[in-house]
């Protein structure tokens, strides 16, 4: 009969009304500024400059290889190379970026400078809460902004950030272990030729033009 | 005590014209009874603006707004003072006169059919002999602006809003006309004042109203459709069908203008709704005979937030019609439906009161529906598409 499904649906709107005073349970709503969800693991906004130990400056994993800026797809990451060298975390002298600035209304989130970054200094962050009112500076994140802690790092990607630091611990090991396996080598004979760097650096030849 | 409270702005009314020299006496009386319309019913419209959203934010399971003022019910203030403070954007190539022109003349459309309503008892802006049809003339003019918007804004999308909303308004409005004329051929009068007297009667405890035969019912029911339609509303908001053509007709206005619009599709739908409790509901009438020292007006009221109600309830549950569906329903089910209701009314007038004339009336009613609507029905059906040449 013509109406019998008008009805029908009149009365599920009906239930549904009256049923969201009743239960809670259908109200799918959250209250976002003070009710939260517990945020989703693999949640990503913007990039972030992770460091080790305590002071950022000193703690920046970043070496400054600039792969990141040539990769990133909107060019929304600028980094100016150091001419020295500073000890890392590690007590390694490296490179450092003097200015490293990502350009967040331009970024696109799409995550390949932390695919691409050799030395897991850059990863992903979910903070979304970033409204300001200077669109062009609010916007232009600095070094000191994008620096955060790998302990922040480990709290918002625990299952990525557990991989990342075993891997990272491995890699150490394996360096030190090369290095006393070097000295020791050293020490016992002076007339063998040094062993290998440990790390060779690469010349930066100039791109064949023909 | 209950007939003062009942005639209390009468009274006041009267009270307050005493101030007035007589020579602008006239003139002062108009504005006493016109500046309390302009006043209540945007009011209204505020509060149906927030109680709606509230509505269906509960039909669909959301809490709707509720951060404005308590509970989200200063809502209005807040959608009112940005509309204000928006920039007025009018298209390099519109019709700039007419673009402007429109919503005022839609609002002033609006407001002109509550002239004729009668809100309580003696309280009725101009007793117009011809009141009903008053009613639809200006609620006619309600088409003129819209078109008026949908040609000024020189849109491709306003155009095409303001052609659905002419067809669809033309058709719904030949229902809507016939489904009131069984009332007037009861009452035997074009007058609201006198249409409503004529319900005002109580059998036992039960009211006189027409919506209580099998006639009204019908033409209830048909008169609210088509009110519907008329009002733009959901599931006949094709012309200004958000997911095809974003706005329609009002797509090229912006700020106040576009809260104008706003203003007078509500307004239209309480006047349709107003018109229909004129006709169908008893008016000011109360719904039992004991209850008659509730003062009138207050009844106009309850018995218009009702019908608001059941318009909300409608667009919470009803999808958007096909424009095909839209006019098929109009002039292959609404219109013989009309017809055949005036029919019906004429066979209940001119039988004797009994049982015998309630069989016939409802057999008259039922039987045409069930057959027309057989007959949507089987239209309905549609295979699965073919292509003859792909394979």
């Amino acid at each position: 009969m013509l109406g019998e499904g008008i009805l029908k649906g009149l009365a599920e709107t009906a239930r549904n009304f009256l049923g969201s005073y009743v239960s809670k349970d259908r109200l799918t709503t959250v209250q976002f500024p003070e009710e939260r969800l517990p945020h989703i693991e693999a949640a990503r906004s913007f990039p972030f400059l992770v460091y080790d130990g305590e002071d950022w400056q000193q703690g920046m994993r970043c070496v400054s290889c600039l792969i990141c800026e040539k990769e990133c797809p909107p060019k929304c990451i600028f980094i100016e190379k150091s001419k020295d060298k500073k000890p890392d975390a590690t007590g390694k002298p490296q490179f450092y970026p003097v200015v490293f600035n990502i350009d967040v209304s331009v970024c696109m989130s799409c995550q390949i400078c932390v695919e691409v970054c050799p030395f897991d200094a850059i990863k992903m962050d979910v903070e979304f809460e970033l409204s300001t009112n200077d669109r062009f500076g609010g916007l232009l994140w600095d070094k000191e902004r994008l620096a955060k802690s790998n302990a922040y790092y480990g709290k918002i990607h625990p299952t990525e950030a557990a991989a990342v630091d075993a891997q990272l611990a491995e890699e150490r090991a394996k360096l030190e272990a090369k290095a006393k396996l070097a000295a020791e080598a050293k020490t016992a004979t002076v007339a063998t030729p040094p062993a290998q760097p440990l790390r060779e650096t690469s010349e930066t030849t100039e791109g064949s033009g023909a | 005590m209950p007939a003062t409270v009942d005639q209390i702005f009468v009274i006041c009314k009267h009270w307050l014209l005493g101030f007035a020299p007589a020579g602008v006496q006239p003139i002062f009386s108009a504005l006493l009874s016109v500046v309390p319309i302009l006043v209540v019913f945007p009011l209204l419209f505020a509060i149906t603006t927030v109680l709606e959203r509230k509505g269906l934010g509960r039909i669909q399971n959301r809490y709707g707004p509720n951060r404005v003022g308590p509970c989200g019910f200063f809502q209005p203030i807040a959608d009112g003072i940005k509309s204000l403070t928006k920039e007025d954007v009018v298209p390099a190539t519109a019709d700039r006169v007419a673009h402007f022109l429109a919503p005022l003349l839609l609002v002033a459309a609006a407001f002109l059919a509550y002239a004729v309503l009668p809100i309580g008892r003696n309280m009725v802006v101009a007793n117009l002999n011809a009141g009903v049809l008053f009613f639809f003339a200006v609620g006619s003019m309600v088409e003129l602006a819209v078109f008026m918007a949908g040609w000024a804004s020189r849109s491709k999308y306003s155009l095409l809003g303001a052609m659905r909303a002419i067809a669809q308004m033309i058709s719904y409005e030949v229902p809507l006309v016939l489904a009131s004329v069984v009332v007037i051929m009861a009452a035997g009068s074009l007058s609201t004042v006198a249409i409503v007297n004529a319900q005002v009667g109580y059998t036992g405890i039960w009211p006189h109203w027409f919506v209580f035969t099998p006639w009204g019912f019908a033409g209830f029911v048909l008169f609210m459709i088509a009110a519907t339609a008329e009002s733009n509303r959901s599931p006949f908001d094709l012309p200004e069908g958000e997911s095809e053509i974003i706005a329609g007709y009002y797509i090229e206005y912006s700020g106040f203008k576009f809260a104008l619009f706003f203003l007078g599709e509500y307004l239209g739908m309480f006047a349709t709704s107003g018109m229909a409790i004129t006709l169908f509901l008893g008016g000011w009438a109360a719904p039992f005979s004991f209850l008659t020292w509730i003062p009138s007006y207050v009844w106009f009221f309850a018995k218009l937030l009702t019908l608001i109600a059941g318009f909300i309830w409608i667009r919470g549950t009803l999808p958007r019609l096909r424009m095909d569906q839209l006019m098929s329903f109009a002039w292959k089910f609404m219109l013989p439906m009309t017809l055949l209701n005036i029919f019906a009314a004429g066979v209940w007038h001119f039988m004797p009161a009994g049982y015998a004339r309630w069989l016939a009336c409802i057999a008259l009613v039922v039987a045409p529906f069930l057959l027309l609507g057989r007959g949507l029905q089987q239209e309905k059906k549609s295979g699965i598409r073919s292509y003859r040449f792909a394979e």
